[in-house]
């Protein structure tokens, strides 16, 4: 999450005290990304030192006291940064490297691992649609909620298209067992 | 009379010999009044199947289905039907609406169907038309109607009435995810006092409005989810993720 590009977006509509853009902040994302004060406070000196915003010079005010602006290389900043691609480096996934793990690990029954995940994502599911479902107006809560919900979607989506895959692996390991044959690797890939 | 629905060990095979499939295998749920439970499985897992048992359409191989109180063997074929028409609505993945009526006659059909007069069955129907935010639509024929709009005068045509089961088969089929949400929006809200849901689904999302989210796999129950946390249980997954 980019604090700071989001605390420079909430500057493009006027001055504003450090106080006010931790709140807004939270607002915006329906309160789905509580923030820290002291990222939100270090995080505006970062920008003024970067000369992205200016703030009420005065040495006696405390960050969250002081009023912030934008500049001119701020707002081209953040202009820049809104039709800039999200980084698209795949995550060395958690949920991934377990599953993968437990293919190997004698005595572990794969579908149930699977399955415990699946529940525990549904269940993470549930709690992000009832918070939509309280805020049938609000569309920011909606939008983060739905990003959320897409994210944990394709993780399940996987879970699915992995359960298949093992199945369908163990379902020709078995016949190759009943005729009595060897089965190489190779056949096993191609049917998987 | 008990409302609610309730399965007990619930198995289904066809055919016999080498070819038997067993569809369910010894399934047990129950869906308390004002409870919307999401059955969740991959093809083949059983989902339809339990659904046209709950909806009394098929018939056990063995064990028990209690929907409102009455155990669905007990009844004779008429009586069955009665219940189906009276106590249970239906929504299907392809709307299932009558091409040559109105959506208000669509939703109205099934009380007329049991008797009641064609008056008071269209002043219900618009009732449920109200619900559904399709107040206006009904002089349109389906072929006038968007898909979201479909589905919602079949939502509309579920809960007309006093049903005290809704079943739902991939309700929101080829909707988008806005029109799809719309639709399980109101089927929740249709799941209160009385009024008991089963939707199945394989689409994560979808079942995440249910209340709770039953797991099946190759005709056999085998996981659920627990009672749904608020929203601070987010925050404590935030901050150790």
């Amino acid at each position: 999450m980019t604090v700071r590009h989001a605390l420079l977006a909430l500057l493009t509509e006027g001055p504003k005290y450090g106080l006010r853009l931790r709140e807004e902040f939270e607002e915006r994302t329906g309160e789905v990304w509580p923030l820290n004060v002291g990222q939100v406070y270090t995080t505006l000196q970062r920008l003024e030192r970067d000369g992205l915003v200016e703030s009420d010079s005065s040495e006696t005010e405390t960050t969250q006291q002081r009023g912030f602006r934008i500049t001119a290389e701020g707002r081209k900043e953040v202009s820049t940064w809104l039709r800039t691609p999200p980084s698209v480096v795949p995550p060395r996934d958690e949920l991934v490297i377990k599953v993968l793990v437990a293919l190997d690990v004698p005595g572990v029954d794969v579908a149930t691992v699977v399955q415990s995940h699946r529940r525990r994502l549904v269940e993470l599911m549930q709690t992000y649609t009832r918070l939509k479902e309280d805020a049938l107006d609000d569309v920011r809560v909606a939008l983060v909620v739905d990003a959320e919900l897409f994210r944990l979607d394709a993780l399940i989506r996987w879970l699915d298209s992995a359960d298949a895959r093992v199945r369908a692996l163990a379902t020709v390991t078995a016949a190759a067992r009943e005729r009595g044959s060897l089965v190489t690797r190779r056949t096993i890939k191609e049917t998987v | 009379m008990n409302a609610g629905l309730e399965l007990l060990d619930v198995s289904k095979t066809y055919g016999s010999g080498a070819g038997e499939v067993h569809a369910l295998a010894k399934v047990s749920l129950t869906v308390a009044p004002g409870e919307l439970v999401a059955v969740m499985g991959a093809s083949g897992s059983g989902k339809s199947t339990l659904l046209t048992i709950a909806g009394t359409l098929e018939e056990p191989t063995s064990g028990t289905v209690v929907i409102a109180g009455r155990d669905a063997a007990t009844l004779s074929r008429n009586e069955r039907a009665r219940l189906r028409r009276q106590s249970i609505g239906y929504v299907f993945q392809d709307f299932n609406l009558l091409p040559g009526l109105t959506a208000l006659e669509n939703v109205s059909l099934p009380l007329e169907l049991d008797g009641v007069s064609a008056r008071t069955a269209q002043r219900r129907a618009a009732e449920a038309l109200e619900r559904v935010g399709l107040v206006e639509f009904g002089r349109r024929f389906p072929d006038e109607l968007s898909g979201g709009e479909r589905q919602r005068v079949a939502v509309a045509r579920a809960v007309v009435g006093d049903r005290q089961i809704l079943l739902a088969d991939e309700p929101t089929g080829a909707l988008d995810s806005v029109n799809g949400e719309a639709v399980m929006r109101l089927l929740r809200n249709a799941c209160q006092g009385d009024v008991s849901g089963i939707v199945v689904t394989h689409d994560a999302q979808l079942a995440s409005w249910a209340h709770r989210v039953v797991f099946l796999r190759d005709g056999r129950v085998v996981d659920q989810t627990l009672p749904v946390a608020g929203p601070e249980a987010l925050l404590a997954d935030d901050a150790s993720a």
